[in-house]
């Protein structure tokens, strides 16, 4: 096959690490060679963050490039549009709606934008837009939108909710297992 | 056979556990912090952070050459401050194997630098091994202690962020017990005096003479050929973005020893193939060895010594092709990382921002006070800098000691502040310091340190009391302040400032990521009260945004610091109802 590439969006501090450590251990449980590049240090403070996931048969890079992306998973409306040219033509984007001011907006000196999800349905992408904030609070804690988007970009592969389950098991901290098991689920069978 | 998906740093870890290791001194830094935390996870190896890399690298050779298996790891700038053990340890040789771990980091993600760590292998002539993956981080972390036994000397592994940082799959073995070599005593080898030192010159020079030999037949340089129209030469991560970019169309020589690099290897090989392109991120390390051996390559004249590299970059440059993209026909804002809502570094800004002083800034979380709004680091060097060049400021015209102060966290002041401390007291400088005291190393993720009172692992230990300790060096003014309280900060600062002498503030509060740490329930805006004058923002709080004409605070991030309550004169800001 093919190798696969998801890149995972967000803003330093919500959660995107544990997001793509969880799918890292789903495709390595299906048997998948895997790469997984994280950011680590500086940019986890506040600034925009990617994390890349390729998987296949045999991979190379561990990075992913512009036009390279199968799905772009996004937690943030702002960080769905800068990362949009890296998804591959046809490609998909699951877009969280919550939207984060960056300090240049809240310093008054750029204005967060309107109608993102719109202008990257004008690119021809498909998006499926969720509320995930929205949807963790549903599961108990706010903290859950990195799982409930997990559970969310699951129904849109070929995975067994088991396997999911099984990896949201193993990466999450116990004290937390049964919010982030709602969390899921929750995403999973959102619509 | 076990197969995990690991994490490069943590392969590291897994590679110094299989070959034995048993003492493991490092100072955090990014990229390289994870080795010694996941290997502080192996009860068989002793693990600590030391206060600096000088430290930790002479905690290793001391263990070497007493027998045991050792390792240091630091990131790139680390090793300038451990280069003065570094060149002398290539001399002594070792006993029982050494292994230092440096990560370079190309594209600075979390450095103020982006050097090249390769050029102290060849000045240091210290035999580097560069991994491309994880895998290749645990067996060649596990070669690194046999070629160290085999040469006598220390083996430096040197990783790049993307290695570090990346996740895949490692094949797992049980550990080898190493033992505990005998020691003996050897003036000749160990006591680097001149006499001494002379004989070891000779050592050092035949032993790189004798690694290149090795070299050229060594395991971890392989050759592929393909179609020789293209030959590639390249070493670590970039060899999987030419082999993404390039395929089965070209050829490829990957170095996994970047020094001493061989020759007859190199000579080879560019002799079958009609063009070489030596791919390798930062400076022409490669390049400059091939071009010193006649042979011509293309490299930094087509390839930039800046940044990282990709596949779509070894795609643009040697096959001219580029993807396809869209981007969305909107205005995207940046998004610079930011301090953390509650981070106590942000109110101690706000006060200095007040007194309007010039800033010498030094490395950690709190760097970013330099980024808008608060805009209050003027100068941002190295670890320690702060009160050195605070210092030199001073005394380039002592009219500054009234509006400077230094800033430098805890960590950092441990590291390399307290040597400035006492030039400071020593030379009669009239400087303010502040240590950021906010009892971890925050920007590298909440690493122990000799003041937080707990080693790597948690157990209680002692820990250093910063206000005895200035004052043992003579430093008479002494303040410690709350910097989530305005008013005392403010206060401390302004006195400070006026003292004719040197003064210490510590400015004490804990990360607010700290697990330990209990906060408030967030905070909200009552709108009725609020009259948008803004003032709530000047401190640049995260969880502070204007929607709709008034003050907003987003509940997800706001932890209740309070600070933001001080300024605010219409009591506007209130507990959110549960």
């Amino acid at each position: 096959m093919e190798t696969k590439s998801i890149m995972i969006a967000g803003v330093g501090g919500q959660g995107t690490l544990l997001a793509s450590r969880l799918l890292g251990k789903v495709l390595t449980d299906e048997g998948y060679e895997v790469k997984v590049s994280e950011v680590h240090g500086m940019s986890q403070r506040g600034g925009s963050v990617v994390t890349y996931v390729r998987y296949g048969e045999s991979v190379s890079s561990p990075i992913i490039e512009k036009g390279e992306a199968d799905i772009i998973l996004s937690f943030e409306q702002l960080e769905a549009a800068r990362q949009l040219p890296y998804l591959k033509k046809g490609g998909k984007m699951i877009i969280n709606t919550q939207t984060i001011d960056p300090m240049p907006v809240i310093t008054g000196t750029a204005v967060y934008p309107d109608g993102i999800i719109d202008a990257i349905k004008a690119q021809g992408v498909d998006v499926t837009a969720v509320d995930a904030l929205s949807l963790s609070l549903q599961a108990g804690s706010p903290k859950a939108v990195n799982v409930v988007l997990i559970g969310v970009m699951a129904r849109f592969t070929s995975f067994d909710e088991s396997v999911w389950l099984n990896a949201v098991k193993s990466t999450v901290p116990s004290k937390f297992l049964e919010m982030n098991e709602k969390a899921f689920k929750i995403g999973y069978n959102s619509k | 056979m076990d197969k995990k998906l690991m994490l490069g740093n943590e392969a590291v870890a897994r590679g110094l556990y299989e070959a034995g290791c048993r003492v493991i001194s490092s100072y955090p830094g990014t990229p390289s912090t994870e080795i010694t935390e996941f290997s502080a996870s192996y009860e068989e190896m002793y693990c600590e952070w030391a206060p600096n890399e000088k430290v930790a690298m002479e905690t290793a050779c001391g263990a070497a050459i007493a027998g045991a298996r050792s390792f240091c790891a630091m990131k790139h700038v680390g090793l300038n401050v451990a280069a003065d053990p570094l060149f002398t340890a290539s001399y002594t040789g070792i006993n029982a194997g050494m292994v230092i771990v440096v990560a370079d980091d190309p594209g600075m993600h979390s450095s103020q630098n982006e050097q090249d760590s390769r050029h102290y292998a060849r000045a240091s002539k210290i035999m580097m091994l560069e991994p491309a993956d994880s895998s290749e981080c645990l067996n060649y972390a596990k070669l690194a202690y046999s070629l160290s036994e085999k040469f006598d000397t220390p083996v430096i592994l040197r990783l790049t962020t993307r290695v570090a940082h990346s996740r895949s799959l490692c094949v797992l073995s049980d550990r080898v017990d190493a033992g505990l070599k005998e020691y003996e005593k050897n003036p000749a080898k160990y006591v680097m005096m001149p006499a001494m030192a002379k004989g070891r010159h000779v050592v050092v020079e035949n032993r790189i003479a004798a690694q290149t030999e090795w070299a050229e037949t060594a395991g971890i340089n392989t050759v592929e050929y393909n179609d020789t129209k293209i030959g590639v030469i390249t070493a670590g991560n970039t060899h999987n973005y030419a082999k993404e970019a390039l395929g089965k169309n070209a050829s490829y020589l990957k170095l996994g020893c970047v020094w001493p690099l061989p020759v007859k290897l190199i000579k080879d090989f560019a002799a079958k193939c009609d063009k070489i392109y030596v791919i390798e991120e930062l400076d022409g390390f490669i390049e400059a060895h091939c071009k010193q051996l006649g042979i011509e390559v293309s490299g930094k004249d087509v390839f930039t010594p800046l940044g990282e590299y990709s596949q779509a970059l070894v795609s643009k440059v040697i096959l001219g092709k580029e993807n396809e993209f869209a981007c969305a026909d909107i205005e995207i804002p940046g998004r610079p990382p930011v301090l953390c809502a509650g981070c106590p570094h942000r109110s101690l800004f706000y006060t200095l921002k007040n007194e309007k002083v010039t800033v010498s800034g030094d490395i950690g979380c709190y760097t970013l006070g330099a980024l808008q709004p608060l805009g209050m680091i003027d100068t941002c060097i190295c670890m320690g800098a702060s009160i050195s060049s605070l210092h030199g400021r001073n005394k380039a015209n002592p009219e500054n000691a009234a509006k400077s102060v230094a800033v430098i966290g805890d960590s950092t002041f441990i590291h390399s502040g307290i040597t400035g401390l006492i030039n400071v007291a020593y030379n009669k400088s009239n400087s303010v310091v502040i240590v950021l005291d906010n009892s971890t190393t925050g920007m590298t993720g909440h690493q122990e340190n000799p003041t937080t009172g707990k080693t790597i692992r948690g157990e209680l230990t002692t820990s250093v009391n910063i206000e005895q300790l200035a004052s043992a060096i003579g430093i008479k003014d002494v303040r410690v302040v709350d910097p989530y309280n305005l008013t005392q900060t403010r206060e401390a600062v302004k006195a400070a400032l006026a003292f004719d002498g040197p003064s210490l503030i510590i400015s004490r509060r804990p990360c607010a990521l700290l697990k330990s740490v209990k906060h408030n329930p967030p905070l909200k805006i009552d709108t009725d009260k609020c009259t948008a004058c803004k003032s709530c923002m000047r401190i640049g709080c995260p969880a502070i945004s204007m929607k709709n004409g008034k003050a907003a605070i987003d509940f997800t991030q706001c932890v209740g610091c309070g600070v933001c309550t001080q300024l605010c004169k219409f009591s506007a800001i209130t507990e959110r109802e549960a």
